[in-house]
């Protein structure tokens, strides 16, 4: 496991071409969850093992089926990340005992859903970075539980309709901010990416493989099942929820956050939102002018703190 | 080998250093916490070479000892009631792994209400999880059935984690003589861990706890654990004449006290069959012809060797310390499924006693002599009974009318 690494990411052709992560997943057509992490896996490599809460992504190892080249662990829905402590450490007295050697040493990375990070395994995944656990945790946020026909979750964005918010005004409450209640750990690094943004999603990557302790990741992850839009879509919306603003690119470590792609005109919100299903009640049969207004200067709010640093 | 005086917390931790445990990941709860401050302070000192976490829940601790021990190190840990039930999901799942390790759990009783005193519904939770069971009665008998049990986890043929049981309190906090081996003879019996297929590394792929699909593969897995379970019978026999030839001591699957030509028996888990074992003195001396079995290993079930020892006697009361809402004793349950059908099995007796660290006195072991007696007489199983004495309900009486009168002062107010 190489702890250095030169940034070799400035352009879309210094992305990797072939996929390491084999095909025939269970995932949807179009998940944008997959597509992290693909990319993920192609800069990491094999020398991995994916400790996994129960969630979409549970589906992609099933026996005797894997996609993946290197380890896999299914926990529970609550404590991939003691998981990933428990393998860690193992590894660690192992190579302290010489009987394991560096070049067999693996990176433990968690992968779990919105469901369990921004819920159900927060005091996990705290107690992880309490203890400084050297392993990186990848979130694909999918707004809303999406393995079992997206209910609201507490990433569920304001009004977004979902299986247990189908009432005129979709979900009331608000998206909570993992990225802030992570930071707040002050890990090693905290981030947010998206697929439909490789370069930055790369280079982030990139960066982390060559730190150590706890180095978290949000990803959101566009679904054409849980939000209700044709598959071919994912990438534009992926790319939108960056230009409008509603997924703002940044990365924390050493008590700072930086914004890595700041959209120059942002896009209005309702770009976004008129491409997903799960939005439509704000458009039709009657648009919803206020909702969306709100929506908007939520998103605007956001950026007038960025933009007074 | 040298001589402590212990506590049965201090036993365990002796245990689990003596079985060369390499990696403790930790919580803290009462009555077990001891074992847990005695592992880190020999780690602090460096007279131990193991590595010690505290997780933020049991939940996380079992995770993280199962996960361990699936990438190749030996692992140990501890709990007690809520925590064990807080950590319930994951003692089933890491079951699941077929992974190895040694878990201790002390006793206590469950809420609600919330009580810090022993008994056995915590460790009945876990009855069905796949784990092993050894319960102890002394504190010497803590120290080696850890090493016991993580032969008998890690064997080839069994490969499943263990608990090894004790009741808070009345063996967690009691002091008593212990032999402890020296750390090169526990290391000969124990032997070096074997992850066999389980160890994470690069260049060798490997997928653990996958999805199945369908009732299939499940039911293939969830009978080949189930089997592996039962297969820990013989081994366990095997193992324990390897330590006797090493140590001297003997830990029989059931403990027989007094069996030889005993009529009526008592059935009992833990150290409370201790006041049994002094009940059987007494019963003896008064004419009775008294025994006592105590199953030590509970999980794999040791049915047959029940039968043995107990068809032909007139009849058994089985003292439960733990109740089965609804239903009533879970061992037995478990006794009478050993028995049923055998022409010459004795009458079986249930009674529910010691919950939340409550007594059983002499005279009631002498009163269950007598209903025995009066139900061989019979023919006929006397009704489950609650133990619970006149004086009990009188101080119970008191305190409800001290709520009462309390709840009646704040509502004039």
């Amino acid at each position: 496991m190489s702890k250095q690494s030169p940034l070799h990411f400035h352009r879309m052709k210094d992305m990797p071409s072939t996929h390491l992560l084999g095909t025939g997943t269970p995932t949807c057509a179009g998940c944008g969850g997959l597509e992290t992490l693909h990319t993920m896996y192609d800069i990491l490599g094999d020398k991995t093992v994916f400790v996994n809460a129960a969630g979409c992504m549970t589906l992609l190892s099933v026996y005797p089926f894997t996609p993946f080249r290197g380890g896999w662990l299914y926990t529970s829905m609550a404590s991939a990340p003691a998981g990933a402590q428990g393998v860690r450490d193992a590894l660690d007295i192992l190579l302290q005992k010489k009987k394991l050697s560096a070049d067999e040493n693996v990176e433990v990375v968690v992968i779990t859903g919105d469901g369990t990070a921004y819920g159900m395994g927060m005091s996990a995944t705290s107690g992880a970075m309490d203890r400084n656990l050297d392993f990186i945790y990848l979130c694909y946020d999918n707004e809303g539980y999406g393995n079992t026909g997206q209910q609201y979750s507490p990433a569920t964005p304001h009004a977004a309709r979902t299986s247990t918010s189908r009432g005129s005004h979709g979900y009331p409450g608000y998206k909570k901010d993992l990225f802030a209640i992570w930071a707040a750990h002050n890990p090693a690094y905290v981030a947010t990416v998206i697929a439909a943004e490789p370069l930055d999603l790369a280079k982030k990557i990139e960066k982390i493989q060559a730190m150590s302790g706890p180095r978290m990741l949000i990803s959101l992850a566009p679904c054409p099942t849980g939000w209700d839009y044709d598959p071919q879509l994912s990438v534009e919306i992926g790319r939108l929820a960056v230009q409008t603003g509603v997924w703002p690119l940044k990365e924390y470590s050493d008590g700072e956050v930086r914004h890595t792609k700041v959209p120059k005109q942002r896009k209005p919100v309702e770009e976004y939102l008129q491409l997903q299903g799960r939005f439509r009640h704000l458009f039709e049969p009657k648009r919803d002018a206020a909702g969306i207004a709100e929506i908007q200067s939520r998103i605007n709010a956001y950026w007038d703190r960025v933009d007074a640093g | 080998m040298t001589r402590k005086l212990l506590t049965g917390n201090s036993a365990a931790a002796w245990g689990a250093r003596l079985a060369g445990v390499d990696y403790i990941p930790a919580f803290p709860i009462t009555p077990q916490t001891e074992i847990i401050e005695d592992l880190a302070g020999w780690i602090d000192r460096g007279e131990m070479d193991a590595r010690m976490v505290t997780l933020e829940s049991e939940h996380s601790m079992i995770t993280a000892a199962g996960s361990a021990a699936s990438s190749g190190v030996r692992a140990f840990t501890a709990t007690s009631s809520q925590g064990l039930l807080y950590g319930m999901e994951m003692v089933y799942t890491v079951a699941g792994w077929r992974t190895p390790f040694v878990m201790v759990n002390v006793s206590r009783g469950l809420a609600s209400p919330i009580t810090l005193e022993s008994d056995h519904n915590d460790i009945m939770a876990a009855r069905d999880s796949g784990f092993l069971q050894i319960h102890c009665a002394t504190c010497q008998e803590i120290a080696d059935a850890i090493l016991i049990a993580y032969r008998l986890a890690e064997h080839p043929d069994v490969r499943m984690p263990a608990i090894v049981n004790l009741d808070g309190f009345y063996l967690s906090f009691t002091r008593e003589p212990v032999d402890l081996a020296k750390t090169s003879e526990a290391s000969a019996f124990v032997g070096e861990y074997d992850p066999e297929n389980l160890q994470f590394k690069g260049n060798s792929p490997l997928s653990q706890a996958m999805a199945v699909l369908g009732g299939g593969p499940y039911s293939y897995f969830r009978y080949e654990a189930h089997l592996a379970v039962q297969k820990a019978l013989s081994v366990y026999d095997e193992i324990i004449d390897e330590f006797e030839d090493r140590f001297g001591r003997r830990y029989d699957m059931i403990d027989s006290y007094q069996m030889e030509d005993a009529e009526y028996v008592i059935v009992m888990l833990g150290s409370f069959s201790t006041k049994a074992r002094d009940a059987v003195d007494s019963l003896r001396a008064a004419g009775w012809k008294a025994g006592l079995l105590r199953p030590r290993l509970f999980r794999p079930f040791p049915r047959q060797q029940i039968r043995q020892l107990l068809l032909g006697r007139r009849a058994v009361a089985v003292i439960d310390q733990n109740i089965s809402m609804g239903m009533g004793g879970v061992l037995h349950s478990e006794f009478a499924t050993a028995l049923y059908g055998a022409n010459d099995a004795p009458l079986l007796a249930s009674y529910i006693g010691g919950l939340g660290g409550r007594d059983i006195s002499q005279q009631e072991f002498f009163a269950i002599a007598d209903e025995l007696r009066q139900a061989d007489e019979r023919g006929e199983a006397p009704s489950p009974r609650l133990l619970y004495t006149e004086h009990e309900l009188t101080e119970m009486r008191k305190l409800q009318a001290i709520a009462q009168a309390e709840h009646a002062e704040i509502n004039q107010n």
